[in-house]
């Protein structure tokens, strides 16, 4: 070997391209296989709007649909609800919402479009359990507050606008998905009401 | 007639030189205690786990609509199929029983300190495989817990900023857990981990073959060539590997010496399984919980949602962190602080029994810590809970600060050339 001719600028060279050609190589071969992880066409073609009949909803009943799989909470909260809200700002990590954890016609003191309809996930934002409806006896959580989600994994607490309590694991408020009414009382899940807004 | 056929293996293949050196004259420590039973114990869960899964996959039906039915038709119609899941789903806690004793005779006899560091970070690899092993495992009966549980889990991912949604949604295919996500994580479960896990346990071996057993004593017995008269040194034939380079003290061949006291561990450790399986298959509900009973809900989360006993106390852990990614991080963290360990420990002396008092104190609070973290992990998220999960936290955390300081200038007490008995 060590009397063999060698040109050592040559083999390096030849070195590095071989590298650079089969890195590209493997780079290129990666791709499906990743990229076959993603949603399939399947499940994408799944995730279409859903129709929900709000008009049967008693005050201060929650009623579950299913949206892309997902529980979709709706809840018709009762003007002594509604009024609640704002009392316990101070306890709550974004009272305003400003995070964007609503779409913008959402982005009010309710969190919805008619007042009275909460329509939220129900998927706590901390590792994504269903948070359970408290109704009446929230005060066992939060003093002085009567109804309330409460998510039995790790304990995150939300006000019945979905805006999530100070000193939980959740980190975001509950998510307001794109909705709107398409008569008084049909909701349509994952349209937004300015059709411009688009399906999410 | 069979010497004539090893001779000719042997010529093509080296099987009687591996046998020796790894079996017939690997020099092993004189002074194994029982501690030692639980690598040979983890072999031959590891050994039931395959056989039992490949067996399994004969008759499950690795899809949503499937799964949860194929498991019932294993338990009910499958002859033998029960058993073999039991031996499966109990294998699955026997795993991390031996693999957390394991660990524990490791820390106790500084079996991770140099030059054996590689040795440990391999076994930490198996133990991290092992864990995603066991969580893509329990996702494939498709009970409720079972969904949520990869739910909770997969979640996690989604605290990483900015990639974090994109990254969850890409682990499941989906926008949801869905038979997607079951199909994959069969796959992983049944080729990919088990390949991967069997490779590192051969590389765990070699590497414990290279740097040689360390004993509860801490001592060496590999002394320097020509430092040992003779007749103090073994009396044993060890592989040439070994003799060339050092003069073996206190050692005895592995095989027959220690595959002898193996089979007694096996045996005990086979009565203490079958009871299990025979007659509590479900662990008492830790094991095989409740509400995998019922098929995966997408819309019902299980009133408490509480992992497989072996993830308790690293989820506790996250769970008393109240901060979304720093739960996650301090969950991880408490992975890699155990990979860190060999350099953690700034000690020379190895043994506990010949370190300081406030090293055993430290490794008895470790141990306190990681069962309180293990038993709260099963529980609710109470407010009481999640303080005594706090200060376990810390003392989970703390024994490896703790080490790092108090080992540097540690007053230790003198270590035997040799082992006395």
């Amino acid at each position: 070997m060590s009397n063999v001719p060698v040109n050592n600028g040559r083999r390096r060279f030849l070195t590095a391209a071989t590298v650079v050609v089969g890195g590209a190589g493997v780079a290129g071969v990666a791709v499906p296989f990743i990229g076959s992880w993603n949603p399939s066409a399947r499940a994408k073609a799944a995730g279409a709007p859903v129709e929900v009949n709000v008009g049967k909803i008693e005050p201060g009943q929650l009623i579950r649909a299913e949206w892309r799989g997902k529980p979709v909470y709706v809840v018709r909260r009762t003007e002594a609800t509604l009024n609640g809200l704002a009392k316990f700002d101070d306890q709550l990590r974004d009272p305003n919402s400003e995070k964007a954890q609503q779409p913008s016609y959402a982005t009010n003191a309710y969190r919805s479009i008619k007042p009275e309809f909460l329509v939220a996930l129900g998927v706590c934002t901390h590792l994504g359990c269903a948070p359970t409806h408290h109704k009446g006896d929230f005060d066992q959580f939060v003093d002085g507050m009567s109804d309330g989600f409460f998510c039995p994994c790790h304990g995150s607490k939300f006000d019945m606008a979905g805006r999530v309590f100070q000193g939980v694991p959740a980190p975001l408020n509950l998510m307001v998905p794109e909705h709107s009414f398409t008569s008084e009382d049909t909701l349509l899940i994952g349209v937004g009401p300015d059709s411009s807004e688009g399906a999410a | 007639m069979l010497a004539n056929f090893m001779a000719w293996i042997d010529k093509r293949l080296p099987v009687t030189d591996a046998w020796n050196k790894h079996l017939a004259q690997y020099p092993a420590p004189k002074n194994f205690n029982f501690w030692y039973f639980f690598g040979s114990l983890a072999m031959l869960v590891l050994v039931n786990q395959i056989l039992t899964g490949v067996w399994l996959t004969m008759s499950y039906e690795p899809s949503g609509d499937g799964a949860f039915a194929s498991v019932e038709y294993i338990m009910r119609d499958v002859d033998y199929g029960w058993l073999l899941r039991y031996m499966h789903s109990t294998g699955a806690s026997a795993f991390f029983i031996v693999v957390y004793l394991h660990m524990m005779r490791g820390l106790m006899y500084g079996s991770y300190q140099k030059p054996r560091e590689l040795l440990w970070i391999f076994g930490m690899l198996i133990f991290l495989v092992l864990m995603a092993e066991a969580f893509m495992g329990y996702l494939l009966p498709w009970g409720n817990m079972s969904y949520w549980g990869a739910q909770v889990i997969i979640s996690l991912f989604g605290a990483i900023p900015v990639i974090g949604d994109d990254l969850t949604q890409w682990i499941r295919g989906d926008y949801v857990i869905s038979g997607a996500t079951l199909n994959r994580f069969f796959a992983l479960h049944v080729v990919a981990m088990p390949l991967v896990l069997v490779i590192l346990v051969f590389l765990h071996i070699l590497a414990l073959h290279e740097v040689g057993s360390n004993n509860p004593e801490g001592t060496d017995v590999k002394k320097p060539k020509g430092s040992v008269p003779l007749e103090e040194q073994s009396k044993f034939a060890f592989h040439k590997q070994y003799t060339d380079k050092y003069d073996i003290v206190d050692a005895i061949p592995f095989h027959p010496y220690y595959s002898v006291k193996d089979i007694m561990g096996v045996a005990g450790f086979l009565i203490l399984f079958c009871w299990v399986m025979f007659f509590a298959p479900e662990g008492g509900g830790y094991f095989i919980e409740a509400p995998n009973f019922e098929p995966a809900n997408g819309l019902k989360t299980p009133e408490h949602i509480v992992p497989v006993w072996y993830f308790g106390p690293f989820y506790t852990i996250l769970r008393v962190v109240p901060d979304k990614l720093l739960g996650a991080v301090a969950m991880f963290g408490a992975i890699i602080m155990l990979f860190a360990l060999p350099w953690f420990d700034r000690g020379t002396v190895k043994a506990m029994k010949y370190r300081c008092t406030l090293h055993t104190v430290n490794l008895i609070q470790f141990a306190i810590s990681f069962l309180v973290l293990g038993y709260l992990g099963t529980k609710a998220a109470t407010p009481l809970n999640n303080m005594i999960g706090t200060v376990a936290s810390f003392g989970y955390f703390g024994f490896f600060i703790a080490l790092w300081f108090y080992s540097k200038n540690e007053k230790t007490k003198p270590v035997p050339e040799r082992v006395s008995h």
